[in-house]
């Protein structure tokens, strides 16, 4: 175990009735880490969250907050704090005792409270507000005001489950942002729940990839775009092209039409046969046959979209999706029967198990 | 045409309505009326003329105010035990799946559903099986078991629609269960337990026919009336009759009040997306 661990999960399971939510699963959350935990509705990522806040107990497992066992304990019994969905704020309460509530639940003295719970405010931009009372805001102030509540209290981790999913976009993406300073300020560890890939993408620094209550692949987000290991993975990130194929080699797979792509060492991780599919992203297919891996087709759609024009292209093995920048001005585009060639080197490749 | 139509649809509908008030409102207005009568017999049914008198000593009449005070202590008792058991088995339906739930249910609406009179007579018929002398505490007994239903249906329907997430917030913030009991749950549903406090009060009250059944040699208000109206009603009884009418319009008019003010505040406030 990693001394610096904030939040480890020993093969957690949780079942409700007969449904697994959160299957198996064992992870470690660095500390001082922004952590994403993302992947499609319904695949286990608020239970997860819920079980490190104390709010579901594992039907098995352990859960460590740091070097201490967890598990079992109630939420206010952990130094964690949790950011709700619906943001929970206390409606019988003004904003100032809203964030104040957890200091004041601690026996923290009074000028204390006010002194941190004010501090806290100015942090999150509602210097001003203590009176109002959270209906009188916005959803973003809302948002603000939750965040403020939990952090007032220096939790170890701070617990986010799609905090930013009830806002419109504009300010969405400006609540990334703030959020991701608030972190670096702070220097504590934020696990953050989402479906969006995007945002998981921009803000954290580790990601976890769930599906079917699993973790299905931790990573940073370039090693994750680069080197998906599995096919869900690839597709949940992104768009992708899946190439069918049997190993053939080291460094080789023997695709559908019969071609043999080289891909990079390791890639194969140890394969020695059996079916795969060599992934290559859009965007790194390139309109000629400068590369190693050559493969001829007849472009099927064109769609320009500003900075890139995209391209459907029909080739033996697969129909391909591929991006070009439009870096020169007047760069034309290919029409819809165009013969073209498609190319891309070993390294950009991945490869994962046949679907 | 339509036009026509409309006014003719829009002022019967008023007149209705007024009709249907004024058939409400014509017992109390005679209850009053006949407050401030100066009748020369025992009996105080029919106008004889104006006097301030029965006003002025509204407790002249022997056993009167013993009886209403006995009925204010009954009724504070009662609506404190009914609200707090009621309020506890809301909770308790509301919120936990308890093998029985669906029985607890519907028991709650028996004594509802109930005639008072049977309720009132085995009540009675229990209290002799036990051998428990009947009186004032019988009294209290009796109307918290059919208040609890109302204190129930009353709090429950503040409990629906509760977001559980602001007590999951509260735990999260260091509070135990009792302290999130006191700080979140019991403050959000305070309005419905107060309407609940005032309700079993007001029934309380009221009772008469179990009341009658269980009393002993007690003797409430609406037990005094009954049995002064065998020998004569005094003028004195329409008084504390109008007093308490008053007083139960003053405390619902300061509820719509009290239920005004925050709403208006709250005016101007866009999009929420916590449930209050
Ligand atoms: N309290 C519950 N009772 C029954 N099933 C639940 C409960 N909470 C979650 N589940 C189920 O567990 C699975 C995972 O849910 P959840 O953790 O909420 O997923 P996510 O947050 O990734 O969308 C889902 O199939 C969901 O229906
Ligand atoms: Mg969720």
């Amino acid at each position: 175990m990693s001394a610096t661990a904030d939040v480890r999960l020993e093969r957690v399971t949780k079942h409700f009735e007969d449904v697994v939510a959160v299957d198996d699963l064992s992870l470690e959350i660095p500390s001082g880490s922004f952590f994403a935990m993302l992947g499609p509705s319904g695949c286990g990522k608020t239970t997860t969250l819920r079980m490190i806040g104390g709010f579901e107990q594992p039907s098995e497992g352990r859960i460590f907050l740091g070097e201490s066992d967890v598990t079992g304990l109630p939420p206010y019994r952990r130094a964690v704090n949790t950011v709700f969905q619906s943001y929970a704020l206390f409606p019988h309460l003004s904003l100032f005792e809203n964030v104040a509530f957890g200091l004041r639940r601690k026996g923290v003295k009074g000028d204390e409270v006010k002194k941190r719970t004010r501090e806290m405010l100015e942090l999150v931009g509602l210097g001003g507000f203590e009176k109002r009372r959270p209906r009188q805001l916005s959803g973003g102030q809302q948002q603000r005001v939750a965040l403020a509540r939990a952090l007032v209290n220096r939790p170890r981790v701070l617990l986010l489950d799609e905090p930013l999913g009830a806002l419109d976009l504009k300010l969405r993406r400006q609540m990334q942002l703030e959020l991701k300073r608030i972190q670096n300020e702070l220097k504590i560890t934020f696990v953050h729940v989402t479906h969006d890939q995007e945002e998981a993408m921009s803000m954290a620094d580790q990601i976890a990839i769930m599906n079917g209550g699993r973790i299905e692949q931790l990573g940073g987000p370039a090693d994750l775009y680069e080197k998906p290991a599995t096919a869900f993975v690839a597709g949940f990130l992104g768009a992708s092209n899946l190439l069918d194929g049997e190993v053939c080699g080291a460094d080789a797979v023997r695709i559908a039409d019969g071609t043999v792509l080289r891909v990079a060492a390791g890639a194969l991780a140890g394969r020695t046969g059996g079916s795969v599919a060599v992934g290559v992203r859009p965007e790194k297919l390139r309109l000629d046959a400068s590369g190693v891996n050559v493969l001829r087709g007849t472009v099927t759609e064109t769609s320009y979209v500003g900075v890139s024009t995209q391209y459907i292209v029909e080739t033996p093995a697969a129909d391909l999706v591929v991006y070009v920048q439009n870096a020169a001005p007047g760069a034309g585009t290919l029409a819809p029967g165009s013969a073209v060639s498609l190319s891309f080197d070993p390294e950009v490749a991945f490869v994962v198990d046949h679907v | 045409m339509t036009a026509v139509v409309r006014f003719a649809r829009h002022h019967l509908l008023t007149a209705y309505a007024l009709l249907a008030l004024a058939y409400l409102l014509l017992p109390i207005a005679v209850v009053v009326l006949f407050s401030f009568n100066n009748p020369n017999g025992r009996f105080n049914y029919t106008w004889q003329g104006f006097t301030l008198k029965n006003w002025g000593d509204p407790f002249g009449v022997p056993g009167l105010w013993p009886a209403l005070q006995t009925s204010l202590e009954i009724a504070a008792l009662v609506a404190l035990g009914a609200t707090a058991l009621g309020t506890l088995i809301a909770l308790a339906l509301v919120r936990y799946g308890f093998r029985g739930r669906g029985a607890a249910n519907i028991f709650i609406f028996l004594p509802m559903a109930t005639p008072e009179i049977v309720m009132g007579a085995s009540l009675l018929s229990l209290f002799l099986a036990i051998n428990f002398q009947t009186g004032f505490w019988t009294i209290v007994i009796a109307h918290i078991t059919f208040d609890i239903s109302y204190v129930v249906t009353t709090v429950r329907a503040r409990l629906v629609g509760f977001d559980r997430h602001l007590e999951e917030a509260a735990m999260d913030l260091y509070a135990n269960s009792w302290t999130t009991f006191w700080r979140v749950t019991l403050p959000l549903i305070a309005p419905g337990v107060l309407s609940a406090l005032l309700l079993s009060f007001a029934l309380s009250i009221d009772d008469f026919v179990i009341t009658n059944f269980n009393s002993g040699t007690e003797v409430t208000f609406p037990l005094f009336v009954w049995g002064a109206a065998r020998v004569g009603v005094p003028p004195q009884v329409n008084v504390v009759g109008s007093i308490i009418f008053f007083a139960a319009i003053g405390l619902m008019l300061l509820n719509v009040v009290r239920q005004r003010r925050p709403q208006r505040a709250a005016a101007p406030a866009t999009a929420t997306a916590t449930v209050s």
